[in-house]
């Protein structure tokens, strides 16, 4: 018994290697200088660790700008979809209304379609409004979230319709009851939905890539992507230090939020 | 389901959200069926040509290989994804501190960015610097430049891939694993089952929603793969690796086709849909 269970630690610690060596590569690497890369570039540790591949970085690419950019619209996307997925899931979930059927199975529907589907015709949409490059085009395509709306929808219908009816009689308006009273009932769903909106559109590369042409709105994912030329000599560790600054930010997030983002992902 | 108060409330609570998913998704799907049927290269006024731009893909087998490769690509990433997650799930699911904490190892690629996971990956599998390469030499093996071989390229991108999302496959496949109650897998440890036939007549029978959940949604990401491809290989060498998002986007902003991107965008949602409904009632079929 002893034996099997130190070959299942020491099969799981193999595993944990197999994903955490990567990072720990691109650590090393970034704190490499140019010259150690060259000479010996697959020497483990850095032999003087210095922070020049990040001074790099940030002379090459704005880093703060486009770090500014890129929280401020997946933070935008995140809470407006949270705002709209209130009271619409709200609507769906406890309302009778003619077309209600149908409203819901426009939203399901929306969960079928990829943006990979709808860019080609919202890009040319936004080009004739002159829109591209704006942080308009990054952020109002995906003001309202299906999955959102739908997670909302499912998480109020196991809420007692007899809240809503007590916060009636209390005197509450609708908008009382979706924002002040069902909001914080909901909360881990909201936090999830957050979270798993946030990660996903500090991430997107595929979406400003598309609708920012110039400099003025683009996010950090381009930016690092950018430090990599192809053709010309590549600097790995300017590049793998540009990786660190992109990547930190949500292996932090994700070090204090992941069992809301396992909720996020488990409930749908 | 309850009366509403004022019988506008449904539509100033649901409107934001209708419209919106109306604009930005329900019409750019009709405006890319109707758009594929013109001619237009985004600098003169468009030219109907009916049907053209679906045979011009067709004739010049560039909607054959598109898909062709493609599938193949998430044929890849779902059978490595799945079987990988599910080992996972099946090693890690198990109390304490260590098994957590290479569980959390194994996710958190997932939050990590496509575009840091694609750019690790290619300093990792660098022909002239990688360690890959060095360990390669060491083994004996010579010079591999993996990524720029014809053969090799779509692997390393489906192999990069599952390692991203491997850690989702995981995730639930352990929620489905810890949903199965203790009692019946103990029950028939006492009837005498081994591991393997516990797996195979009571774990696995009872994880198969959960499979068909995971296999959808890791064959419609794999589908979907942009990223790894726009930053590993520009979809080379000699288009080895334009997927089908790839092949759309190329089209539209280096050739300037909207005709053939619109095209190419109808035919990639119907064959995503088509195969998520097969695949979907294949795995409830076998139930």
């Amino acid at each position: 018994m002893k034996i099997k269970s130190a070959f299942i630690h020491g099969l799981a610690g193999a595993v944990a290697l197999l994903w955490l060596f990567p990072y720990a590569w691109m650590a090393f690497t970034s704190f490499k200088s140019s010259a150690e890369i060259s000479l010996r570039p697959t020497a483990l540790l850095p032999s003087a660790p210095g922070l020049g591949a990040y001074r790099a970085v940030f002379s090459q690419v704005p880093v703060g700008r486009y770090m500014l950019i890129t929280l401020w619209v997946a933070t935008a996307i995140a809470l407006i979809q949270i705002a709209l997925a209130l009271p619409a899931g709200y609507a769906l979930a406890k309302l009778r209304f003619r077309g209600n059927g149908l409203a819901f199975g426009l939203v399901l529907a929306c969960l079928l379609i990829p943006t990979q589907m709808t860019f080609v015709p919202i890009f040319l949409m936004f080009s004739k409004l002159r829109l591209v490059n704006s942080l308009t085009s990054l952020i109002l395509p995906f003001g309202a979230s299906a999955l959102g709306t739908f997670m909302v929808r499912q998480a109020l219908l196991s809420v007692p319709n007899e809240v809503i009816e007590a916060a009636r009689l209390d005197g509450a308006s609708e908008f009382t009851i979706v924002y002040r009273v069902l909001a914080p009932m909901l909360k881990p769903t909201l936090i999830a939905v957050f979270l798993v909106s946030f990660v996903f559109h500090y991430n997107d590369y595929f979406w400003p890539l598309v609708m920012t042409t110039d400099d003025s709105v683009r996010t950090l994912p381009l930016g690092i992507a950018l430090l990599r030329e192809p053709g010309t000599g590549v600097e790995w560790n300017v590049v793998m230090a540009g990786n660190v600054i992109l990547s930190l930010p949500m292996i932090a997030l994700f070090s204090i939020s992941q069992r809301y983002l396992i909720l996020g992902l488990t409930k749908r | 389901m309850m009366r509403p108060r004022k019988w506008i409330d449904p539509t100033w609570m649901l409107a934001p959200t209708l419209i919106l998913l109306v604009v930005f998704f329900i019409a750019p799907v009709g405006i890319a069926i109707y758009q594929s049927l013109f001619s237009w290269d985004l600098l003169t006024p468009p030219k109907p040509v009916g049907g053209a731009n679906y045979i011009a893909l067709l004739k010049s087998g560039e909607l054959f290989w598109v898909t062709g490769r493609t599938l193949l690509f998430s044929a890849m990433v779902v059978s490595g994804a799945m079987s990988l997650g599910l080992s996972l799930a099946l090693l890690l699911n198990r109390r304490g501190l260590w098994f957590s904490f290479v569980r959390s190892a194994v996710f958190s690629a997932y939050v990590v960015s496509w575009v840091a996971v694609a750019l690790l990956w290619l300093w990792i599998l660098d022909p002239d610097r990688g360690i890959v390469a060095k360990a390669l030499h060491l083994a004996g093996v010579g010079s591999v430049k993996l990524l720029n071989h014809p053969d090799t390229v779509l692997p390393v991108l489906a192999g990069v891939t599952v390692w991203k999302i491997t850690g989702y496959a995981m995730i639930m496949f352990l929620t489905g694993l810890q949903a199965i109650p203790n009692e019946v897998v103990e029950a028939a440890r006492l009837d005498g089952a081994g591991a393997l036939s516990r797996f195979r007549f009571i774990i696995w029978p009872m994880l198969r929603p959960t499979a068909t959940f995971v296999g959808t949604t890791s064959l419609v990401i794999s589908f979907q793969a942009f990223d790894v491809v726009r930053v590993m290989t520009q979809g080379g060498p000699v288009r080895a690796s334009t997927l089908f998002v790839y092949a759309i986007y190329e089209s539209i902003f280096m050739n300037l086709r909207v005709g053939t991107a619109s095209a190419l965008t109808v035919v990639f949602f119907v064959v995503l849909l088509s195969l998520s409904w097969l695949q979907i009632r294949m795995w409830r079929q076998k139930a």
